[in-house]
């Protein structure tokens, strides 16, 4: 009995200590974009409250906590509040299977691939749900671009997923980077070189950041799904927005970039020379990179139009994953070296 | 033309057009930023530049304004107000000089057309009104904000002479 009160414990301090950590870099991260963003622009973004501006984040989350929850009057209350709900719960919830080290995983499941891909795939209900229960014409149209959006570029995502599954062999992220051990020129980017670009769009459309930020649509339809949130409840929905930015540059480092393994892995002097790196360090370094990938984007690239949007996704990703994997099905047949040597 | 098309299809695939954009955000991002910190910097005004209005007074703390109101006839806007009368030593004076801020469209005509060189537009274009009615600019404020500025407003015309 106490064992298990205890192992309860324990999973909990966990979780808080995920939660913690993932929100306080949420909220920094709204930071560095707009500081990236500004330098991009050739501005120098927030630097009033506090040295640089580093208290920004605190100010926003106090005047949002302030803010009054205005419930439209022709609105469905009960969807209206369960949306963010949803959203912010998917988007922590993905990262229970995340391995940040060899040993730090909080769920090391072996099915770690699906559930992240079911829990992403859920968050868009959040979305929906909030268009549709706002009550509100710009809201509709938001949720039913979200709607048609992540339909099409789950499909796409799914398929270059399903490119690590067979390259690794496994659906346990643990043994996805296992089986990408060796060093740079041996993680997954190379040999799924399309279906790593074509996870990478389609994750940033899954997360609908510019230049897929229909669902948003800041400059046609005001704020698209959450034009009717406000105080508390905009903050979830924020929240969960770049959440899941941060859970898919981690996935993309996982599948891809080879998570916590050292890019030094095989080389003769450096290897030993960057060993006390610990892991977890590795795996923060290539998901900040991808995430500053996002703000890049956002800094660089115009809105895609809508059509053209399912035109990509349809007549161009999916088609490209498909034939990757054909190729990578008689790569690994033939043992391509150095990738699949040991595969049978 | 089949070639270009080919070379166009492979440039669309290969990201060229995106990768150009990103190489100029790139680039940008450790660019000299061009921002100016308001309140600490401010940019670079002209002596010319015509901001707040002001009545100047002589050397001796005589107010130059001799009531001609030529100033008041050139206003495009009607912004300028004045009622003039002997004053006891027999020099024609104003007793009511206004200027109407939310009127005045800073045309400068009123400079350009006072004989004497009293009403001048100064190169302070950062202030504000708190209650109403601040907006007009009765001739006490007036001749206290030349008073204030006479210094810059000097150096201003100093600076400005040959061209006038």
């Amino acid at each position: 009995m106490i064992e298990q009160l205890l192992l309860i414990g324990t999973i909990a301090i966990k979780i808080l200590v995920i939660v913690v950590v993932l929100l306080l870099s949420v909220a920094y991260l709204t930071y560095i974009e707009r500081k990236v963003i500004g330098y991009m622009q050739m501005r120098i973004g927030p630097n009033r409250v506090g040295p640089f501006g580093l208290t920004q984040p605190f100010a926003d989350v106090i005047k949002l906590l302030n803010k009054e929850i205005i419930i439209p009057t022709m609105s469905n209350r009960f969807l209206f509040i369960i949306a963010p709900v949803v959203s912010i719960g998917t988007a922590l919830a993905g990262w229970a299977v995340i391995p940040f080290d060899k040993k730090m995983v909080l769920a090391n499941i072996n099915a770690g691939v699906l559930y992240v891909f079911a829990l992403s795939s859920l968050g868009v209900y959040g979305v929906l749900i909030a268009g549709w229960a706002s009550n509100s014409k710009y809201a509709l149209f938001g949720a039913l671009r979200a709607a048609a959006q992540s339909i099409s570029y789950e499909i796409a995502m799914g398929f270059a997923l399903i490119g690590v599954m067979m390259a690794a062999g496994s659906l346990n992220f643990n043994a996805i980077i296992a089986a990408q051990s060796g060093g740079f020129w041996h993680w997954y980017w190379l040999p799924l070189l399309p279906l790593f670009i074509v996870y990478w769009i389609s994750g940033v459309a899954e997360t609908n950041r510019a230049p897929f930020d229909v669902a948003e649509g800041e400059s046609e339809i005001v704020a698209g799904f959450h034009v009717e949130y406000s105080g508390t409840v905009f903050a979830l929905f924020f929240l969960a927005e770049y959440a899941n930015m941060i859970l898919i540059s981690t996935l993309a480092a996982i599948m891809f970039m080879g998570g916590w393994l050292s890019p030094f892995q095989g080389i003769p002097y450096l290897e030993s020379f960057f060993a006390w790196v610990p892991g977890l360090v590795w795996l923060l370094a290539k998901l900040s990179f991808f995430v500053f990938c996002y703000l890049w984007f956002r800094a660089t690239f115009p809105r895609y139009r809508y059509d053209q949007i399912m035109r990509l996704g349809w007549k161009v990703l999916i088609p490209v994953t498909i034939v990757w994997i054909v190729v990578l099905a008689l790569a690994i047949h033939f043992q391509l070296a150095p990738w699949f040597t040991e595969m049978k | 033309m089949n070639m270009q098309r080919l070379i166009q299809y492979i440039k669309s695939f290969a990201f060229w057009d995106l990768l150009l954009g990103l190489k100029l955000t790139g680039r940008l991002l450790f660019a000299t930023k061009i921002t100016i910190q308001y309140p600490e910097e401010k940019t670079p005004t002209s002596p010319r530049f015509r901001g707040l209005h002001a009545l100047r007074r002589y050397p001796n703390g005589e107010e130059r304004c001799i009531a001609c109101k030529l100033c008041e006839a050139v206003c495009p806007a009607l912004a300028i107000t004045i009622e003039a009368e002997p004053r006891v030593d027999g020099s024609r004076r104003t007793t009511l000089y206004e200027v109407d801020l939310f009127k005045c469209v800073y045309c400068g005509f009123c400079e350009e057309s006072c004989p004497v060189d009293s009403i001048i537009l100064t190169r302070f274009n950062d202030y504000h009104m708190e209650n109403r009615g601040e907006n007009i600019l009765t001739k006490d404020k007036l001749l206290a904000i030349g008073d204030k500025y006479e210094k810059s407003i000097t150096a201003d015309r100093v600076e400005d002479a040959e061209y006038r």
